[in-house]
């Protein structure tokens, strides 16, 4: 008999090409657009937390490293020490003079501590300082930190002999002097000193900003001040910072240079920067929370789906699809479903990181890699998500599929 | 002699729990038949349409679609098996409600891999063969339930089977609609479709040549 003959004959079921795959996930999603659209936007949600955050932390990061590019890295400090017992071991009076000497040192001011409390009037109690240290300063303290004035003059050779001092930027704030009116006096150290000038803020030197700074001779003149420094600052060529700090301790204190302490400031700003890391780690975790459970939403509608659409996939069986394209179907329609999540996510999140940005005055970081990144994780959670409901639709007989209505 | 286009010899379907459902049927369909399979409720009749379009496998026994022996292909192999030779059309139309009219026709030729523009044209040509050229681009609730069931039989014609087999198809139809399906099947037949129809109703079963009973799970008439 004739159809005897035919049975060698080898079925192979066509291949689907992609365009089908996409076309048929779409129609699926189609059919309950509002259930794909809120299953999208949880992977929307934590798509966006995490491209955020880390844009956010790239920009927070620029921004200090842009502050650190503008502020130098060329500031050395140098302080008293310690002996092995705790004890202070000052810096020699001469230790300025000598710190001048180094040839790449470009300028070099030094600070005394002055043993003297600060109020804004007599008639604030005695104990109410609010925190402010008073320091008689160089001249050369503008020049070496590259700081600037908000209001009034700095010290001259004249003021620095009398009462008059010049208020870094928090303790000008704290004395509740937002700007300067003629006239204006403290009471400092039990005397009414003039305020001539108030400065900027200094990121590098913050115990300047709480400072309110007076000239070396009125100090020594009316508190006694020790000749000895507490604080060196040294403005050395940029190129040359590692050379001068190598030598600084010695050349500050050639008897004891073990008991001199040689910092750099902006390595604080640096460390902020680092610091940074610790935070995203934490935001991030959450963005991979919030993803866990959009990704779970996916999983669930896909379920459901699954369940329902029980007779389709009778149905799409009987017209010849096989396991493989049942399960590629549904994989499909919640990798779909993902990446519409994740590239609205991954859009979402560089225009919220781009607005927090602009309004926090950072540089507006946008990064490709970090939205192709977001989407494709996006994808993979899609993945991962669709993988057991398409497996269950696979696995369906299609005589029971088909009874099922 | 004409072609054998299905041909079961000695089918038996048992299910476990529920016993014998099929018994030692012997059955050929020739080319340009149109069979009705009548039987009451339980006898067996949907199980032998599902063994017949390689849904099920039977339990023993043997089914040949075209000359190609059912039972030893694998499950792609059936599946591909029935995209080019089988077409299906059941009681409740299975129509995608979200999709077109020319939609589900199209998908009646997804997986017999004919590329995109091919199967838009010949769902349209199906579609306007079965009598719904004016209702290409309606969505299946548009349809009064006849024009669903119109639907459901282009979509099991497009993709030019060896043998179209109809489960209960005016089980959900009114009378008049029900007549103008039975009256579609046998245009079919008349271009020389080969049809099977499952179903209980008589008037059905008398207009067509051929009249296969099952009680059972047995043949008990064939003629």
């Amino acid at each position: 008999m004739g159809w005897l003959s035919r049975t060698a004959e080898t079925f192979v079921p066509a291949r689907l090409p992609l365009r089908d795959v996409v076309r048929v996930a779409a129609m699926g999603l189609r059919a309950r657009r509002l259930r794909a659209a809120l299953s999208a936007l949880g992977i929307a949600v934590g798509i966006a937390s995490m491209v955020a955050v880390l844009t956010l932390s790239e920009a927070s990061k620029a921004d200090l490293i842009a502050q650190l590019d503008r502020l130098g890295t060329n500031l050395l400090s140098v302080e008293p020490g310690q002996s092995l017992l705790g004890e202070p071991i000052p810096l020699p009076p001469s230790a300025p003079a000598m710190v001048r000497r180094i040839a790449p040192a470009e300028s070099v001011t030094a600070l005394v501590l002055v043993s003297a409390t600060v109020r804004r009037s007599d008639r604030i109690p005695a104990g109410r300082t609010a925190g402010i240290s008073v320091q008689a300063t160089e001249l050369s303290l503008l020049r070496t930190l590259e700081g600037r004035l908000r209001d009034g003059v700095f010290l001259n050779p004249a003021t620095a002999r009398y009462p008059a001092a010049v208020l870094g930027a928090v303790a000008a704030a704290r004395l509740g002097l937002s700007r300067l009116i003629p006239g204006t006096e403290i009471w400092l150290g039990g005397q009414p000193f003039a305020v001539v000038g108030i400065l900027e803020p200094l990121p590098l030197t913050p115990s300047i900003d709480r400072s309110a700074l007076i000239g070396r001779p009125i100090a020594a003149k009316l508190f006694a001040a020790s000749a000895s420094p507490t604080q060196i600052f040294v403005r050395t060529s940029p190129d040359r910072v590692l050379e001068v700090g190598d030598v600084l301790a010695a050349t500050a204190n050639p008897q004891n240079p073990t008991a001199v302490e040689v910092g750099r400031p902006s390595d604080v700003i640096a460390a902020r920067a680092a610091a940074k890391g610790a935070f995203t780690s934490l935001f991030l975790g959450l963005g991979a929370v919030a993803l866990l459970v959009g990704a779970l939403g996916i999983a669930n509608v896909m379920v459901v789906s699954v369940l329902e659409r029980r007779s389709e996939i009778g149905l799409r069986r009987a017209l010849g699809a096989t396991r493989a394209q049942i399960r590629v179907q549904f994989l499909a329609e919640s990798l779909l479903l993902a990446f519409a999540g994740g590239l609205v996510g991954s859009l979402a999140g560089v225009v919220a990181s781009a607005g927090y940005s602009l309004a926090r005055d950072w540089a507006v970081v946008v990064s490709a890699k970090l939205v192709v990144a977001g989407a494709l994780l996006a994808v993979v959670s899609g993945a991962l998500a669709g993988l057991y409901p398409a497996a269950r639709a696979a696995r369906l007989s299609p005589t029971e599929a088909l009874r099922s209505v | 002699m004409t072609d054998a286009v299905l041909r079961l010899a000695g089918v038996e379907k048992h299910y476990p729990g529920s016993g014998r459902v099929l018994a030692d049927v012997d059955l050929t369909v020739r080319e340009g038949e149109l069979v009705a399979v009548v039987g009451a409720s339980g006898s067996g009749k949907t199980t032998l349409l599902s063994i017949m379009g390689t849904l099920e496998r039977p339990s023993s026994g043997s089914v040949l679609v075209r000359g190609h022996r059912a039972e030893a292909l694998s499950d792609r192999g059936l599946s591909a098996l029935r995209a080019r030779h089988i077409g299906f059309v059941f009681q409740q139309f299975f129509l995608l409600d979200a999709s077109t009219v020319t939609e589900n026709v199209m998908t009646g030729l997804l997986y017999a891999g004919v590329p995109f523009a091919e199967r838009k044209r010949r769902a349209e040509q199906a579609l306007l063969e079965v009598g719904l050229g004016h209702r290409l681009g309606h969505h299946p609730a548009d349809l009064s339930g006849g024009e669903r069931q119109r639907v459901a039989i282009a979509r099991a014609l497009v993709g030019r089977p060896s043998v179209l087999l109809a489960d209960e198809p005016t089980g959900n139809l009114d009378s008049r609609s029900g007549d103008g399906i039975v009256g579609l099947l046998r245009e079919l037949h008349s271009q020389e479709a080969t049809v099977v129809v499952v179903t209980h109703n008589e008037a059905i079963a008398r207009s067509c040549p051929r009249r296969v009973e099952l009680r059972d799970g047995l043949v008990v008439s064939d003629c």
